[in-house]
């Protein structure tokens, strides 16, 4: 990447501006029923953060560069350049109080789709060096170590071996001609070692060939989350480069959110050619498992739960029923909150807010929203499919001494897997 | 310039030149648009996004679901209002339907004066609402701009206008005629170039995003 400069971010942006969002910007009349669809507005209360607010300096050069009545205002000195100090004022606005969850452009009455533009505009803000720091530093690394959180090689073959004593079989590691390639997020690798576990035993009982890569098991993608193509591009093609080597039919994106995102969507378009293996988010996998029968559970959880859905999976994704099937089989008591599925409400750390030093308190105000949603219902658990929305809760539950327990849905499923073994029910 | 002369100018050149800067306006707009192309996308899609397109199309036509509408009660309620209005008064209005007859040579059954000006009165009183909640709401406070009361105005004056003439008030009936119509043409005139441009490119929006989520299989 060459050195970040106002010219090479207003260069960015201008050729990220694209018909979509020519049109979306012609049709915004600032009516402001955006704000009340984002938890950071609704929460803080700040005007500032309505979100197409957060896109005008891309408006104005839209305007400025694209349009005819833009142009000649621009000649006879009308118009307002957009500058340094104006990005760096922005960039509050497009990282701090944006999860990129998309809620907003569901809302939109023109139906522009504002979360689109706010991706389009971070590959500007980071051209122009006004990125998160620890957004950066998350970029830097994944590139460099192979994982945002500088998780190496070496954490994952330890994590393996770990399990393989707990699990008492061997987990494939660089298994050639295996049906899937499992990847992880970091996260997973460092807080929640069970994912690997319980999708080898879930692998395992249903007969299914599987394997993990050493040169890509990060799933995450730090390129996406602060807008630099060129970045998401090098994480991507790991992915492809290990899928292709080991010839397997479909790549499991892990539990999180983004990591689908950037494979499942913006995967092949990064790399400008189609994949020709399957990208699937571990749900949809364990939810075709169910509906062949070969994901067999037994007992459920009695206590009452939820299901908080990761807003990449769900609205900017379309894994939404899934969830629901998986669930039923293992809690009898399981209720929604109110706005859920396509309308949830982000855990308030999505799109790299929790990467994002800058934003911790910010995020903790907006995770009273969920904090809403939960005192509604008054459940004993929480379950999820997004590490990253799983620290988070954790998180913002434990800030607020609620003393609920979140859960990963794939490990719920694991600890009820029908089992030979005597003695081991719960 | 007597008020014959002046009404004959608004209703012959004057409509003219509106209605030529509003149809090029609108098609150069267009273009703009559509010279920006986009990438096509190579990710593998679940459906085909040109239904779902023009299913967000009529979707986005209702507030996205009852929580939504309870969080925006006041802009869903007055901006139907005044659309509804707009649409009324616009299209169902006798005289104007003569226009366009007169124009196309398509004519449509009109509504009764009294229910025409019934609506009329209530856009005028959403508009004014809508105004009031710029003017006093943080959000759009912060939101607004020239551009947002300049639009507005040039909305507000043919309601205004056409009422005052309607009702022979304030000057007399062929002055007001003529404001009305001069109203209708500067809105015209600066629709293309401004937020007014909404009622067209909201279909082109829809589409846009319905179509994206509709490749991923989300109902947008």
């Amino acid at each position: 990447m060459s050195k970040p400069s106002i010219e090479r971010g207003i260069n960015a942006l201008k050729e990220q501006i694209d018909a979509p969002i020519a049109s979306y910007f012609s049709s915004c009349v600032h009516c402001g029923m955006c704000a009340d669809a984002c938890l950071f507005h609704t929460e803080t209360g700040d005007p500032r953060y309505v979100p197409i607010h957060k896109l005008e300096p891309m408006r104005r050069l839209w305007e400025q560069e694209y349009t005819l009545v833009g142009r000649l205002k621009k000649l006879v000195g009308l118009s307002k350049k957009i500058t340094a100090e104006e990005l760096e004022e922005w960039q509050e606005l497009v990282y701090n109080s944006c999860s990129l969850c998309g809620r907003c452009s569901m809302v939109c009455p023109v139906g522009n789709d504002i979360v689109y533009m706010i991706r389009k505009m971070r590959e500007g803000m980071s051209a122009a060096g006004y990125a998160p720091e620890g957004l950066i530093g998350a970029s830097t690394r994944a590139v460099e170590i192979g994982s945002p959180m500088g998780v190496t090689i070496k954490a994952v073959e330890a994590q393996v071996k770990h399990a393989e004593k707990d699990l008492g079989f061997e987990i494939p590691m660089d298994a050639e001609g295996a049906e899937y390639l499992v990847l992880m997020s970091s996260m997973e690798i460092m807080n929640y070692p069970e994912y690997l576990q319980a999708v080898a035993r879930i692998m395992n009982q249903a007969g299914k060939s599987w394997t993990i890569s050493s040169e890509a098991f990060e799933a995450t993608n730090a390129g996406i989350q602060i807008g630099a193509s060129d970045i998401a591009r090098i994480l991507v093609q790991r992915i492809v480069d290990a899928a292709e080597k080991l010839k397997v039919k479909t790549v499991i994106s892990p539990e999180c959110g983004h990591a689908y995102t950037a494979i499942r969507w913006e995967g092949a378009n990064l790399i400008g050619r189609p994949f020709d293996f399957k990208v699937q988010h571990i749900l949809e996998v364990l939810d075709e498992l169910r509906d062949q029968g070969l994901l067999k559970t037994e007992g459920s959880e009695d206590s009452r739960m939820t299901f908080h859905d990761p807003c990449q999976l769900v609205r900017r994704g379309g894994v939404v029923e899934q969830p629901r099937n998986l669930l039923k089989m293992v809690a009898s008591d399981f209720v929604e909150m109110t706005d859920h599925g396509i309308m949830n409400w982000c855990c308030g750390a999505g799109g790299g807010v929790s990467a994002n030093e800058d934003a911790h308190e910010l995020k903790l105000k907006a995770f009273n929203r969920k904090k809403k949603q939960l005192d509604e219902l008054e459940v004993d658990a929480l379950v999820t499919a997004c590490a990253n929305c799983r620290i988070a809760l954790e998180e913002g539950l434990e800030e607020n001494e609620m003393d609920i327990p979140v859960y990963g849905l794939t490990e719920m499923l694991a600890e009820h897997l029908v089992t030979e073994q005597p003695g081991k029910e719960k | 310039m007597t008020s014959a002369e002046f009404l004959l100018w608004v209703r012959g050149p004057g409509l003219q030149i509106a209605a030529v800067i509003f149809a090029f306006g609108i098609i150069l707009r267009f273009f703009e648009i559509y010279m920006m192309g986009r990438k096509k996308n190579l990710s593998a899609k679940r459906a085909s996004g040109t239904g779902a397109g023009f299913r967000t199309i009529a979707k986005r036509f209702l507030p996205a679901d009852s929580e939504t509408m309870r969080r925006s009660t006041f802009t869903i309620v007055a901006g139907y209002i005044f659309h509804i209005g707009l649409f009324v008064t616009l299209f169902l209005f006798v005289p104007h339907i003569q226009l366009f007859d007169a124009l196309t040579g398509i004519s449509w059954p009109g509504l009764p004066m009294p229910v025409v000006d019934f609506f009329t009165v209530i856009s005028m009183i959403a508009l004014l609402a809508l105004m009031w909640q710029r003017l006093t709401k943080p959000v759009l406070r912060m939101l607004s701009t020239g551009h947002d009361h300049l639009v507005w105005t040039l909305t507000f004056l043919p309601f205004l206008t056409g009422y005052l003439a309607y009702h022979h008030l304030f000057v007399p009936y062929t002055w007001m005629l003529a404001f009305h119509i001069l109203s209708v043409e500067l809105l015209m005139i600066l629709f293309p170039f401004t937020k007014l441009m909404h009622a067209f490119t909201l279909f082109v929006s829809r589409w846009y995003t319905g179509s994206m989520a509709g490749e991923k299989g989300v109902k947008v």
